[in-house]
């Protein structure tokens, strides 16, 4: 099995509400947590993990409520943000101590076996202290991979990671969700969860703003029109072909250069270098001025 | 009692730069009693005066200090304690494990200190040294509960454990005559004017009600951790 379900579930901090009447169902295969920095993912995979209780509403797995029951631990492992495990062990050291305290049968065995699904062998017999990030990402995964739990909670697991830890490690996520695992991680970068996740639940503000499949909601936000800061050699020859061209709703010239609202993201980016080319202009600087997350998060929002 | 994380915490404690204050604190006692011994200034009343005054009141909270909440503070404050609260262990195991290691370091690094101190200045023949260490342990237990209790419940548990050390115990209680009962120093040193003949200890409270009150506030601190444990957040900044 394997589900994890959170049922109208709130958590605030004093006054400041961090989370707010969430509910969502997480099965098995890859769900992608994302939202903007802030937005309250870390406080909901804290829940789900075990961590903080909610003020209102209940985190369960499998009908099991989470908070206060430390058996959960025995089908769920979890991944923390923060960097430090023990860094005075070694990494083979650690793992073999994370798969004593789960009074694992074979914990030599169960140590060895999950060291290898991260490919960490080589490193074994270092210091963890000695590792880089992406290093200290593949131990932890290690440690709660140990007990061959149904559930993993990994929070921003690619923070970081140089683009080949990256890669290696969603490698390594997918193979896990093939074995029929419910996998959740977070992330505030749209482009790792789309590589990754087949299912996405967006939070925003505490609040959940979509949930579903990952092409549905990317429609929703490329339907929307995208603004685009331009400099060049001639901003008001660019303007005109830009306009000619008819793919922008607006142009305007600006003191710093051109403002193009695109209706279609995609092809305008395709497009612009042709049609400067095309004009005899060079582009010194493209940049889409509304793309952060907050903007596209809040899009979603308004929908 | 969980062998693994007795494991992980001593390694935690001795591998940390504050061991060699561990190490330091109690030297300086041994030092000390071995030079005013080689000097012949090792009078029943001097030598007293150095357990008392050295051992009791600056190198047991000292080592307890350092030792109760060192052995989970450290854990808590960079976020370590998950990989041990991620497991299926009762939450009182954890603690009770924690506790015993922290009984145990404060029981090698001041209560034997303490006693080699004494049979230095005195001699193996006297009862005074053994009743210092027997006195040691017993603050030691309440000590080392007190401490990881604070550990568990703030993140300024060495601050408020130095306050109660030196301000309460050592200040206050020379001032106000009551506040002695509420300290667990004068619970000890009730053990220890009880197991020795020598004049020069001389404590007013008795040792049952010392012994009782030591019981209650270790058994409550420990209950106080437990609970507390089980309810941890771990801070979180989004």
């Amino acid at each position: 099995m394997g589900v994890i379900t959170v049922e109208n579930v709130s958590r605030w901090y004093g006054n400041v509400v961090a989370v707010n009447g969430v509910s969502m169902t997480i099965g098995p295969g890859v769900t992608g947590l994302l939202g903007p920095n802030g937005a309250g993912k870390s406080t909901l995979i804290h829940m789900m993990g075990g961590f903080l209780a909610p003020s209102a509403g209940a985190v369960r797995l499998d009908g099991q409520d989470i908070w206060g029951n430390p058996q959960v631990y025995r089908h769920i492992g979890l991944v923390p943000e923060r960097e430090s495990a023990y860094d005075f062990l070694t990494g083979e050291q650690f793992i073999l101590a994370m798969a004593k305290l789960h009074r694992l049968p074979d914990p030599r065995g169960a140590a060895k076996h999950a060291i290898g699904l991260v490919e960490m062998g080589y490193a074994a017999d270092r210091q963890i202290g000695t590792y880089s990030k992406g290093m200290k990402q593949r131990i932890k995964m290690a440690s709660a991979l140990v007990h061959d739990p149904a559930v993993l909670l990994l929070d921003e697991p690619f923070n970081g990671m140089d683009p080949r830890q990256r890669l290696q490690l969603m490698e390594l996520i997918r193979s896990m969700a093939d074995q029929g695992r419910t996998i959740l991680f977070s992330s505030h970068i749209l482009e790792e969860v789309e590589r990754l996740a087949t299912h996405i639940e967006v939070v925003v503000a505490g609040r959940h703003a979509a949930s579903g499949d990952f092409r549905e909601i990317r429609r929703l936000m490329t339907d929307r029109a995208h603004v685009f800061s331009l400099r060049s050699s001639d901003d008001r020859v660019l303007a005109s072909a830009v306009i000619g061209d008819g793919s922008a709703r607006s142009v305007r010239l600006t003191d710093q250069g051109l403002e193009v609202e695109a209706t279609d993201f995609a092809r305008f980016t395709r497009l612009l270098p042709r049609l400067a080319r095309a004009a005899g202009v060079t582009l010194r600087e493209v940049s889409p001025s509304d793309e952060s997350l907050e903007s596209v998060f809040s899009y979603l929002v308004e929908k | 009692m969980n062998v693994t994380i007795a494991a992980l915490t001593l390694r935690g404690m001795l591998g940390r730069r504050r061991a060699v204050l561990l190490f330091v604190l109690p030297a300086v006692l041994l030092v000390l009693s071995a030079v005013l011994a080689f000097t012949g200034n090792d009078s029943l009343g001097v030598s007293t005066g150095v357990l008392e005054g050295f051992g009791m009141v600056v190198l047991l909270p000292l080592i307890a200090l350092i030792v109760g909440t060192g052995v989970i503070g450290p854990e808590i404050d960079d976020g370590q304690i998950m990989y041990v609260l991620t497991k299926p262990i009762p939450r009182g195991s954890v603690i009770l494990t924690k506790y015993v290691c922290a009984v145990g370091l404060i029981t090698a690094f001041a209560a034997l200190p303490i006693l080699v101190s004494g049979v230095l200045l005195l001699g193996p023949g006297s009862d005074v040294p053994w009743a210092f260490a027997v006195g040691a342990v017993q603050g030691g237990v309440v000590y080392g509960a007190v401490f990881l209790a604070l550990a568990v419940l703030s993140r300024n548990a060495v601050t408020i454990g130095l306050i109660y050390a030196l301000v309460w115990e050592s200040m206050i209680g020379g001032f106000i005559a009551g506040s002695r009962n509420l300290s667990i120093q004068s619970w000890a040193m009730s053990s220890v004017d009880e197991l020795t003949t020598a004049s020069t200890v001389e404590v007013d409270s008795s040792v049952a009600t010392a012994l009782v009150l030591a019981l209650l506030t270790t058994l409550v601190a420990l209950g106080l951790a437990v609970r507390r444990l089980s309810t941890l957040t771990l801070a979180t900044a989004d």
